[in-house]
């Protein structure tokens, strides 16, 4: 076992950066994931179908184009890109923050979908009840809808994570491959294997990919259950 | 406190105009399913809004679409009780329980957790889950939920519905002791006449989206023509009585009322306990001269103050029975070989095998127990 753990200071730069870009991804997408999540399975207005597909367009689109558009819009020149960095000093391109916006557009959809699930599974009756205690609409979403979608919101930001953690092609175009900047794990693997003799370090990296990758799902799960069992649905 | 709604509301074919002011301390709101008595319930607590129309409750108005105003539903302090509980799943019995008192101004809160949970006899549920709960205690905390949030008013819609015999016994003890305990006004839905008869001060009854009457409960319960189809025989005279004694060695209780005494099955309740009595109508027999040799322990001497027509071939006879009216439903030939009409003096034959927990309310001892 010794020797999967024998990484060059490159190869840990790269699974050290993965996790953090996986995180980041994650945790950003969750707050604006739960507010299109919410408006897509309890609103009612003109153009409802289009919002939805726009969510789910990352899922169907190339990764690659979902990549350059990103690089249009908020690359150095990009209206997006050009506004954050004059007004907020945020910089995406060739960045790790870009990587992470990146995967977080990635897995955006798959996060949205798990959230949505789980808040048109919740009984409106519930919060009916809820606000006839006197609760108001804000109150009734913190204490009843918000614990109610836990498993939801867990199972969806896994996804999140997951999918940050594979993402290659959106990632390579917006951000490049840069060695301890923009370098995650599947570039690093790609990377290997485009040179002779970098059959070793793609395998290594490959079985940490996997072990990452379980850990997360089997803290998922554990989660879940913990949360399922708290509740006492049957 | 005093209720006022004068509402009408439309729900796709369905209309709904109602139109009543009530002070009692427990209105029922009484029909057959589809009558418009939840909908009425939801406009009161604020789950919707009426189409037109205006709902006051003591000289506060939540609704007035005239005036423009709606009170939504989380600042009008009326408690709901639900027919299917609404517990929480994510909360413990006790998180349930403090829930509304959270949200209730420091001034305005008046009730007492141990106060409510000794009330409602739910000390021992306060660390469970909903969900390890019988459908009766899911309700009984329900009703003290709603109560910890220091209501103004509060709505019950069908809660014992969905509960079978032996749990719907266990809880309305519970609802009559908030009816005499508390302050708390209270809007009771129901489509049972047992409960209305044995809960209520006032009755609306609703039919078809309309308020078909509105009165006490006593005069209310004497038309039988304002009862659903499978209601109606279970209708009749409600009496206010006071337990007298028992007689242990024949296992009766005897009970004082203006008509007279009325021996019934003996009852858990001490003497001097006031029972509220539902006569049932086709339980009544009339004799024009006082029964001799007969096995009928209740014999009610009166005079006819009222002959209606009944459904089918049956008839209906008003019995005033000094200043207490026995209801009878008797078929049209016995009416007429027996020359009834009004003014005659008659007897009110009634077997004391013929009241049951359902009549007497007071829970016969074997039941009690069980």
């Amino acid at each position: 076992m010794t020797w999967l753990l024998d990484l060059t200071p490159d190869e840990w730069n790269a699974v050290r950066l993965s996790i953090k870009v996986a995180t980041v991804a994650m945790l950003a997408s969750l707050p604006p994931g739960i507010l299109i999540a919410l408006i897509l399975a309890r609103g009612r207005f003109w153009g409802k179908t289009l919002l939805n597909g726009l969510v789910h367009l990352p899922l169907i689109l190339p990764p690659v184009v979902t990549g350059y558009l990103l690089l249009l819009t908020f690359g150095r020149r990009g209206p997006a890109g050009a506004f954050l960095a004059e007004h907020f000093g945020i910089v995406f391109s060739f960045r790790w923050t870009g990587a992470a916006l990146a995967c977080g557009v990635m897995g955006f959809p798959l996060m949205v979908r798990a959230i949505r699930l789980s808040i048109e599974a919740v009984d409106r009756k519930m919060e009916a009840a809820a606000g006839t205690l006197g609760a108001n609409r804000l109150w009734v979403f913190a204490t009843i809808t918000l614990p109610l979608i836990l498993p939801g919101l867990i199972a969806g930001a896994i996804l999140s994570f997951a999918k940050a953690m594979g993402e290659f092609g959106a990632t390579i175009t917006f951000v490049s491959n840069i060695p301890n900047e923009t370098q995650t794990l599947p570039s690093a693997i790609y990377t290997f294997t485009q040179v002779p003799g970098g059959d070793p370090g793609a395998l290594r990296l490959t079985l940490i990919s996997v072990v990452i990758s379980m850990v997360a799902l089997v803290a998922s799960e554990v989660l879940a259950r913990r949360v399922g069992r708290r509740m006492d649905i049957e | 406190m005093t209720l006022s709604v004068d509402i009408s509301h439309r729900l796709g074919d369905f209309a709904i105009k109602a139109n009543f002011e009530s002070a009692g301390r427990l209105t029922a709101l009484f029909g057959p399913s589809g009558s418009g008595k939840s909908t009425l319930i939801n406009l009161i607590a604020g789950l919707i809004r009426p189409g037109k129309g205006r709902i006051a409750v003591d000289g506060r108005v939540l609704v007035d679409t005239a005036a423009g105003v709606f009170v939504p539903m989380h600042k009008r302090r009326i408690g709901m009780v639900f027919q299917d509980a609404r517990l929480f799943p994510h909360m413990s019995v006790a998180g349930n329980l403090r829930y509304g008192r959270w949200f209730t101004p420091a001034s305005e809160r008046y009730a007492n957790m141990d106060a409510v949970v000794d009330l409602l006899g739910i000390g021992h549920l306060l660390h469970r889950r909903p969900a390890k709960l019988s459908g009766g205690e899911k309700q009984r905390v329900a009703i003290g939920r709603a109560l910890l949030a220091s209501p103004k008013l509060l709505l019950m819609d069908e809660p014992l519905a969905s509960l079978d015999e032996a749990r719907k016994a266990e809880i309305l003890p519970f609802i009559e002791r908030l009816r005499d305990e508390t302050k708390i006004p209270i809007v009771y839905v129901s489509h049972s006449i047992a409960e209305v008869a044995r809960l209520a001060s006032d009755v609306v009854v609703m039919a078809q989206g309309k308020v078909a009457a509105f009165g006490q409960t006593e005069a209310i319960m004497q038309r039988l023509d304002l009862l659903p189809a499978e209601e109606r025989a279970e209708g009749g005279a409600v009496l206010d009585t006071r337990v007298l004694r028992h007689d242990e060695a024949f296992g009766m209780t005897v009970l004082g009322s203006p008509a007279g005494e009325i021996r019934v099955p003996q009852l858990a309740r001490p003497a001097g306990a006031l029972v509220r009595l539902r006569v049932r109508a086709r339980d009544v027999m009339i004799a024009t001269e006082q029964p001799v040799g007969f096995s009928a322990l209740n014999i009610l001497a009166g005079t006819i103050a009222a002959v209606r027509p009944g459904v089918g071939p049956t008839v209906e006879i008003a019995i005033d029975c000094n200043g207490a009216t026995v209801l009878a439903r008797i078929t049209e030939q016995s009416k007429q070989s027996l020359r009834l009409a009004l003014g005659r003096k008659v007897f009110a034959v009634i077997k004391t095998v013929s009241f049951d927990s359902a009549t007497t309310g007071a829970g016969l001892p074997a039941e009690a127990d069980g």
